[in-house]
């Protein structure tokens, strides 16, 4: 055990490290897993990390080469950061640009907890938010760190040119988000994620123009190169010529994002995939807490069969909006002939204290046991209704209009109706992955020399994380935190040598990427990929979604191995491998899919517990909350997967948590 | 719904192109064209043929990934309209709905429905950025900035980079992208004590790309992100600026 606890400050409800007992049929016990944490207090942690961090000098830093693998904002952050540091960097992306990446959708905000309001915020406030919010399955000391960054992170962004939300008298604006009391969200209107990744990409232009960094538009990358254990390159396909190529590098970062599309209609863009970190995976990267998955619960429901994606409408529509179904299941009468004794404001009938305004995990929940109870509405019965009636007699049109008639005309634009006259229709949909790889306090993973930003990683957010934390935590990890873990790192390689082309690392690992675009396109089946992929999806909803039971989590196994099997015999590639082919693109996307899917059941079937957005239905309170084991689930559970080719095996690694400067204790909105 | 689908199909950016067409029953008026490409795609490919090409991502406005014409308008008929949010219940039942690339000559066909629009990450590159190094920026309130030029700045920088507009400027123009960029970062103190060196740099290099523009209007009517039309008197009047006061 090398798990190191500080003692400083009285910690009242401090929890002894645990770890959980034997493991299921299937699963494999590992170890335990260390952090590397500075030992000693918390909240000085960060600081302390840093100065006893190893440095590279001005000199040196040209000779080593890191690849950064994305360009959202943790991706152009690290790379545009490690270039102007004077290191060799590599950017690569699958968009035709950077500005692309999925930051670039992100609505509300970014928090910091610049305490200049005389709200009484500060850091510790901070940090006792972003835990509580991720229900105590998140480590302390990096809530720490995400909170000390992040003044510095307003600061710079502000400088390359992103337009916050001003005061009239020039000050930044903020405002409130879910699950806080402060007022920390810095945001520009509804497209804080638009601004602050044209501002990253805008950065990495510079360094590309400077040449000191070579960018790779258009590439993929498909597999990792490793080397003696150590992360030594990536190969990369080009998605134009289908040209597969070895870069070589020091170090590589893994800036990839999440996996939320596996549910298939998810809130993310269509291309955001799990392969980079899936790959990684496979050569050995442990993944941590896969099945811990955000849902959104006001994301607009499926109409058709072909809708791509679920829309997102932003939570700032429950500050006015009021939820509610027929309290008679099957209830059909359109909404405004419901009298209001006939309907069940379920959430302020639960949650009198928050109401509307419960955290995302808790309103998604009680949304899907609406739904599941029959009180669904709409054509297909998916969905609750968002209604503005009150407040729109309350405040007036104009009002309601001015706070939300962007959000008004985009759900009138995707559905035809207007909501202020008919209430809206939500749905939970998938949206962030707080699982993803494992890594340590240095962001490096249990493979030396490869490092993880952004929501590729699982870092902060625990068992669910709170609104505007995740661009805050993308921006620290590129900006401020992988500029200082990466060089530590590579100071003890100075002289170390690229890995030779020709190396048996190198030329295995593009062998291994040829065969697999052959097997693929050898298949010659009759299904095009996204079918598997629809299916796939409607198994992890059902399965491993908002709520999961025993039966349920293994059901899905036992379909995921059926689609798995399926696909492997009758996948349907049309074209070539040597020029654009999106479908060949999308098959290997759903086939690592196939794969990760299981190990997030297999992960949700584990935890005996539930937490955050874990809701496990056997392990809820006397009142039907999720119910923490802390006792025997206080940790971070990392996987390690050997073979698939016929049934999988899985090595549960254990990292136990503790918590000292915000005392354990059970979440409450009522 | 049923509707027939004209969608252009190019080899590469020297092939020939041509229009295949292929009726689309069973469609619903809330999908959006995109997912009528989708749904084209599926019925190609389930009977033995290649699915067109072209890109997409975020569907929900933001991206500017796709790039497509529809009916002779970048994105589709309804205006400042993303393709990903433009929807059929525009189009009659038993319409003819076509379908083209992005026509511009900085944007060279890739395939089919993919063109490459690199032309306008490489003005970005010579100057739509800010000197400065992370972690030495001031605090961000130490500048005061007025909710009204805060405002202003965030009308330009609205733009998702899609390339809508030169692909609508019957001159090939980018000066919508180009003003917008530029008003955008000239309206803040930090990033404008570089504004004379980054209108030249940006100008300099879009004027080896793309085409002069006259006031034709036609790339704010397609603008997703409603940049309004005067976005484009920025790429003057930066000009003049950079070229008279210098910095």
């Amino acid at each position: 055990m090398i798990f190191k606890r500080s003692r400083t400050r009285s910690a009242p409800q401090e929890v002894p490290a645990v770890i959980p007992p034997g493991t299921k049929a299937g699963v494999k016990a590992g170890s335990i897993l260390d952090p590397n944490e500075p030992s000693g207090p918390r909240d000085t942690a960060w600081q302390r990390a840093r100065d006893n961090y190893r440095l590279v000098s001005p000199l040196n830093r040209r000779k080593f080469s890191i690849i950064v693998v994305g360009t959202g904002l943790a991706g152009a952050g690290a790379a545009a950061t490690l270039a102007d540091l004077g290191y060799d960097v590599t950017s690569v992306t699958y968009h035709d640009a950077p500005r692309r990446a999925h930051s670039v959708a992100a609505q509300g905000g970014i928090n910091a907890a610049r305490a200049k309001k005389v709200d009484n915020d500060s850091i510790h406030r901070f940090v006792t938010d972003t835990v509580k919010g991720g229900d105590f399955r998140g480590r302390e000391s990096e809530a720490f760190r995400l909170a000390e960054e992040s003044a510095r992170v307003i600061d710079h962004m502000n400088a390359v040119g992103a337009p916050f939300a001003r005061e009239y008298g020039g000050s930044l604006a903020t405002r409130s988000f879910g699950g806080v009391q402060v007022s920390r969200t810095y945001y520009t209107r509804g497209q804080t994620g638009q601004q602050l990744q044209v501002a990253a990409a805008s950065e990495l232009a510079r360094q590309v123009r400077a040449g000191r960094v070579k960018q790779y538009v258009r590439h993929e990358m498909v597999d990792l190169i490793v080397k003696d254990g150590q992360a030594s390159g990536v190969i990369v396909r080009h998605l134009l010529t289908g040209e597969l190529k070895p870069l070589l590098a020091h170090a590589v970062v893994l800036a990839t994002g999440g996996y939320g599309n596996i549910y298939f209609r998810s809130t993310l863009a269509k291309n955001s995939n799990a392969s980079a970190a899936w790959r990684a995976h496979r050569r050995g990267a442990h993944m941590a807490m896969p099945s811990f998955v955000q849902f959104h619960p006001t994301a607009l429901p499926i109409s058709s069969e072909w809708q791509s994606k679920t829309i997102l409408m932003s939570e700032s529509l429950r500050n006015d909006g009021r939820i509610w179904v027929p309290a008679t299941p099957g209830d059909v009468r359109p909404p405004n002939e419901i009298p209001e004794e006939e309907r069940d404001y379920y959430l302020e009938r639960k949650y009198p204290a928050f109401g509307n305004l419960t955290p995302r995990d808790v309103a998604s929940r009680a949304a899907k046991e609406a739904i599941d109870g029959g009180f669904g509405v709409g054509p297909l019965k998916n969905s609750v209704y968002l209604d503005f009636r009150d407040a729109i007699a309350r405040l007036g049109l104009e009002t309601i209009a001015s706070r939300y008639g962007n959000l008004f005309h985009m759900y009138h634009d995707a559905t035809g109706e207007d909501p202020t006259t008919s209430p809206m229709r939500i749905a939970p949909g998938a949206h962030f992955t707080m699982g993803g790889l494992w890594a340590d306090y240095q962001l490096m993973t249990s493979i030396p020399g490869l490092f993880v930003a952004g929501e590729a990683g699982f870092g902060y957010h625990g068992a669910n994380r709170l609104g505007a934390n995740s661009l805050l935590s993308a921006c620290v990890d590129g900006w401020f935190t992988i500029p200082y873990t990466v060089p530590n790192y590579l100071a003890g390689k100075l002289g170390q040598p690229l890995l030779d082309p020709d190396d048996p690392a190198v030329t295995e690992t593009m062998a291994d990427a040829y065969a697999r675009f052959d097997r693929l396109l050898g298949i010659g089946g009759t299904r095009p990929p996204r079918d598997f992929h629809r299916e796939l999806g409607e198994v992890l909803y059902s399965g491993c979604g908002v709520s999961r039971t025993r039966e349920g989590l293994t059901h899905a196994i036992g379909a995921i191995r059926d689609i798995r099997e399926r696909f492997a015999r009758d996948l349907l590639i049309a074209g070539p491998v040597d020029r654009v082919n999106q479908e060949l693109e999308y098959a290997g996307r759903v086939e690592d899919y196939l794969q990760l899917a299981e190990l997030m059941c297999v992960d949700a079937l584990e935890r005996e517990e539930s937490c955050g957005a874990h809701f496990r239905e056997e392990y809820r309170s006397d009142t039907g909350e999720a119910k923490r084991d802390d006792s025997t689930w206080a940790s971070i559970l990392a996987w390690e997967t050997g073979s698939w080719d016929d049934t999988p095996t899985f090595t549960r690694h254990v990292e136990p948590l503790s918590f000292e400067a915000v005392p354990l204790e059970v979440r409450d909105y009522r | 719904m049923k509707l027939t689908v004209r969608v252009w199909r190019q080899d590469g950016p020297l092939g020939e192109g041509r229009f295949d067409t292929r009726e689309v029953d069973g469609v619903e008026p809330s999908m959006s064209v995109l997912e009528l490409l989708d749904r084209y795609n599926h019925e190609v490919v389930t009977s033995g043929g290649e699915p067109v090409v072209f890109e997409s991502d975020c569907r929900e406005g933001i991206c500017g990934a796709c790039g497509i014409v529809v009916n002779g308008r970048p994105h589709g008929p309804v205006k400042r309209t993303p393709a990903c949010h433009q929807r059929l219940n525009s189009f009659d039942d038993g319409a003819t709905v076509t379908i083209e690339p992005f026509r511009a000559g900085p944007y060279p066909i890739i395939r089919d429905l993919m063109v490459e629009r690199g032309a306008l990450t490489e003005v970005l590159q010579a100057g739509g950025h800010v000197h400065v190094a992370a972690g030495t920026a001031p605090d961000a309130d130490a500048d005061r900035i007025t909710f009204d030029t805060a405002e202003q700045a965030l009308d330009f920088a609205a733009c998702i980079g899609c390339g809508a507009c030169v692909a609508a400027c019957p001159n090939g123009s980018a000066n919508l992208y180009l003003g917008a960029k530029l008003a955008h970062l000239s309206a803040l103190p930090i990033p404008a004590s570089e504004r004379g060196s980054r209108a030249r740099a940006m100008l300099n290099e879009a004027d080896l790309m793309f085409g002069p523009c006259s006031l034709h209007g036609e790339c704010a009517e397609v603008c997703p992100a409603d940049i309004p039309l005067v976005a484009v008197s920025y790429v003057n009047r930066e000009r003049l600026r950079a070229g008279i006061a210098g910095s």
